[in-house]
């Protein structure tokens, strides 16, 4: 059980090495600390933008997807969108925005974890924060849709517009409006994220490999 | 090693370049017709060449044109505030399209903002003379509300000469929030003009009479005929006029005309005119002189000089007496306190107006083609060696030796006055049909090439000018720009619309000194009889886009307790008292029915549950003359007795949406005794 614990923590540098070679062991932590700081810091920014423009809306209107959240013109735009019978778009994603918060800061605090983590493992910790950009686009795919494929057959326009998916990134067009939907800065923080994150890894990799590789010399054993 | 950094940093600066480069892509929309390269302007193309001489204009033409037009979405440097004559209300109008802007409803009912047909009915009611309806006015003089003498762009006052009222436009949301009636006197006209700081709107009488609308015989009309001046203390916070802090003065009978509050060096005083110093009293029909000669037969009628200062401790000493009601310094208190003066001016004048500076006063006499300037310090001067003869009423009369500056003829029928920046000063001349710019001499003097107290160029205006305005020409920092006449006949300036012209206001380029006055556009007024505007610079105005929250009352500017949110809507019946609660957002009132019975006494509530621009519902039950006017974010209550059985249809006035038409309710009005009355509850 210690073995397999012992394995799973991998090995530590002796301080030595580490004195000797201190970049080598240091840019491992430094980009991994670097991610979970994106991460909790695009907590505070929008992940996904909307912009519709109409003739007569001439600043356009903008709604802006946080984690947890919509701002901007949410009012108008579900105003509007009662006239083809989709619901407010408050109703979406409630469970996700209410526990968004909390699953960041555990993914921020499992990257931490994965700098004491020196083995294969470490990866393991990371991959929701790796993943976490995709989840967010796979579970914005799947309101979009959901709600533009279930609109009241009742409303006013129902007759006018078929059910679609909004497009989800790039431009779009319904009615009288041309969409423009794009990652934004929360989103794009998450993804520089997953960048550091994986080349965390790799440097963590290059460091500790050939530690490991040198234990299994010493026992023999496979790890 | 270190190779392997240089890597990473430019792996790094790779992720930070595709997330600058996929932000974005359509952020900032493009207007129409910006990102269009404007070609170097070097002479007029061909095809503008051929328009010009088509439309037979000349260089001054296309100069005008170009100085005025605006194209679409582009917005004017300035905004005129102009009493709208007998129409009661006040117009908006832009510099330098001069394009109409708003008419916002003020004394008389408008029904486009529901003014009078179910929102501002209390506030017209304010407006009631002795409980008796009145439901038109002679607005006359607009006064911006001033901070350190300049315009602050918070609130706007305005007279009714008719009956001496005056009207609180708040700037926020240019709708008018108070009108009050003058408890002394009948009419006015001396009004609105506002003290360096608001502390005061002043209102000065007009045809004088009984003080408090009582009765005398015109024998009497030396001892118990008088004039007024009168002191609307204004609130900022509450953005009324707060009547239990303000009062008047008693004046002498001689028919006060136009005021100006002393700034800078004179503030703390208040001047206003008089034309009828002779104390005619007319009768034409028994084989007495008409007023018009009368009125006319001396040489000078007389400014009144008046401490407000002085005035204010007066009143805060509680030396007054009663007008129904209402604090008066009696006339002779106001002599005993040092707080009247008199001083001749040329016959018949019309308006003071005082400098930038607050140093001189201008008056000009209708009957003399000059302008007279007085010197606050001499009046202050000679005040003070209590140099003076008294009038019949004991009233010290300063000579017009003494306290005179400088005389400037200027032409023919002298009106009123305004200043630029350039140390000019513009008289209308009536008579004339024109507009004089005349150099001003004192600390003035340096900022123009001429000679102090001197004509300096006329120009010919269309026709028969009354007041005139500058760009913030009445403020402590006049800006010069533009000036606009304000006509009293068009004549031929426009294709005839039958016996009723409109008025003509004539915008003038003033930039350039000496005689290069230039003439830009005729703006046709066809809804009264504009007599005052001031010119404020936009950028000082901010009024709201909506109403700051859902629910919100104009009147109180807060959120009202009858505010209805969505959910919140239903029909509340307490005996034959009906309560509706109703939201309107596009495009659907809640609740479509509602059904009462003949005979109920209906309070209905009202909010316009939206947050976009412009995105304006109106309410009419057209039966019941109810039309108001709900924009974004306000909440109205409007009342109504249901005597009147039958289905009647509401609906939305204002076309809010591609399904306007379909915003729209039944009322059922249920004829008493047909069936069980239905619970609504």
């Amino acid at each position: 059980m210690a073995d397999r614990l012992d394995q799973i923590v991998g090995p530590r540098a002796p301080a030595d090495e580490v004195e000797s070679r201190r970049v080598r062991y240091l840019l491992p932590t430094l980009f991994l600390v670097g991610a979970a700081v994106l991460i909790i810091v695009s907590i505070f920014l929008p992940y996904w933008s909307l912009v519709l423009h109409a003739p007569q809306y001439p600043q356009g209107l903008v709604v802006h997807a946080y984690l947890d959240r919509l701002e901007g013109d949410v009012q108008e735009i579900d105003g509007l969108n009662h006239y083809i019978g989709m619901r407010p778009l408050s109703e979406a994603a409630q469970l996700e925005k209410s526990i968004s918060i909390f699953a960041i800061v555990a993914l921020a605090l499992l990257v931490l974890a994965a700098i004491f983590i020196h083995s294969p493992w470490s990866a393991l910790l990371a991959l929701p924060a790796i993943l976490l950009p995709a989840v967010f686009l796979v579970d914005l795919y799947y309101w979009l849709n959901n709600f533009g494929q279930n609109l009241d057959p009742n409303a006013a326009l129902s007759s006018a517009i078929e059910p679609f998916t909004p497009t989800i990134l790039g431009e779009g067009v319904i009615g009288q409006f041309k969409t423009v939907a794009f990652a934004d800065f929360g989103l794009l923080l998450a993804t520089a994220a997953s960048v550091l994150i994986v080349i965390g890894l790799f440097l963590q990799r290059r460091a500790y490999k050939p530690l490991v590789e040198a234990r299994q010399g010493v026992d023999g054993r496979q790890v | 090693m270190k190779r392997n950094v240089l890597v990473l940093a430019v792996v790094a600066l790779i992720v930070l370049a595709g997330c600058t480069l996929a932000r974005r892509p359509a952020q900032e929309p493009t207007p129409s017709g910006e990102g269009e390269a404007a070609p170097a302007v070097s002479g007029l193309s061909p095809d503008a060449i051929a328009i010009a001489q088509e439309r037979g204009l000349g260089p001054d033409d296309i100069t005008a044109a170009l100085k005025t037009y605006l194209p679409t979405g582009v917005h004017d440097d300035y905004a005129i505030f102009s009493s709208g004559g007998h129409s009661g209300q006040v117009l908006v109008i832009g510099v330098p399209s001069m394009r109409l802007l708003k008419v916002i409803g003020v004394f008389t009912p408008e029904p486009w903002q529901g003014w009078g047909y179910g929102v501002g009915n209390d506030v017209l009611d304010e407006g009631n003379v002795d409980g008796n309806e009145v439901r038109w006015a002679d607005t006359h003089h607009p006064a911006l509300s001033e901070t350190e003498g300049d315009y602050d762009g918070q609130f706007l006052f305005i007279n009714d000469k008719a009956n001496a009222r005056v009207a609180v436009i708040d700037l926020r949301d240019f709708e008018n929030k108070q009108i009050v009636k003058n408890q002394v006197a009948v009419n006015d006209h001396g009004g609105t003009f506002a003290t360096p700081n608001t502390e005061y709107v002043i209102e000065g009488g007009q045809y004088a009479a009984p003080l408090g609308w009582e009765y005398a015989a015109l024998d009497d009309y030396n001892d118990t005929y008088r004039g007024m001046v009168t002191f609307w203390k204004f609130d900022r916070d509450a953005g009324r006029l707060d009547e239990a802090e303000s009062f008047a003065i008693e004046l002498p009978p001689y028919w006060q005309d136009l005021c100006d509050a002393g700034k800078l060096a004179s503030d703390g005083w208040v001047f206003c005119n008089s034309f009828n110093a002779e104390r005619a009293t007319g009768g034409v029909e028994e084989g007495n002189p008409p007023f018009e000669a009368g009125a006319s037969q001396g040489d000078t009628d007389y400014m009144h000089i008046i401490n407000l200062q002085k005035a204010e401790e007066v009143f805060n000493a509680g030396k007054t007496f009663d007008v129904r009601g209402f604090p008066v310094i009696s006339l002779d208190t106001a002599v005993e306190e040092g707080i009247l003066y008199l001083t001749p001016e040329p016959k018949s004048p019309h308006g003071v107006a005082v400098t930038p500076d607050g140093q001189f006063l201008v008056v000009s006499g209708k009957l003399d083609p000059h302008v007279t300037v007085y010197s606050f310090d001499k009046i202050m001067s000679t005040i003070e060696a209590e140099k003076w003869d008294t009038d019949d009423y004991g009233v010290p009369v300063l000579g017009l030796d003494d306290v005179k500056e400088a005389q400037v003829e200027v032409g023919l029928g002298p009106l009123h006055t305004q200043f630029d920046d350039q140390g000019y000063a513009y008289t209308s001349l009536f008579l004339d049909s024109a507009v004089a710019r005349w150099s001003l001499g004192g600390d003035f003097a340096d900022l123009h090439p001429e000679d102090p107290w001197q004509l300096v160029s006329k120009i010919n205006v269309h026709y028969n000018i009354g007041h005139l305005l500058a760009a913030e020409g009445d403020t402590v920092s006049p800006d010069g720009k533009y000036l606009v006449a304000m006509n009293k006949w068009a004549l031929d300036r426009f294709a005839n619309v039958g016996p009723l012209l409109p008025q003509n206001f004539q915008l003038i380029d003033i930039d350039n000194t000496g005689d290069a006055m230039q003439l830009l556009y005729d703006m046709p007024i066809g809804l009264g009889e504009p007599h005052y505007a001031q010119m404020i610079e936009y950028a000082k105005l901010s009024p709201w886009e909506v109403y700051p929250e859902v629910g919100w009352d104009p009147q109180t500017q807060a959120v009202s307790e009858n505010a209805v949110l969505p959910g919140e809507e239903k029909v509340v019946r307490n005996g034959n008292e009906v309560e509706v609660f109703m939201t309107a957002v596009r495009s659907h009132f809640t609740p479509e029915h509602v059904e009462i019975q003949e005979g109920d006494h209906v309070t209905w509530h009202i909010t316009n549950i939206e947050r976009s621009y412009d995105a304006t519902h109106g309410f009419a039950i057209p039966a019941y003359n109810i039309n108001v006017s709900i924009e974004p974010g306000e909440a109205a209550t409007v009342e109504f007795d249901a005597n009147q059985p039958g289905v009647f249809s509401y609906y939305c006035t204002e076309f809010c949406s591609a399904l306007h038409l379909e915003m729209a309710g039944y009322l059922l009005v249920e004829p008493n005794g047909s069936s069980a009355m239905l619970d609504q509850e």
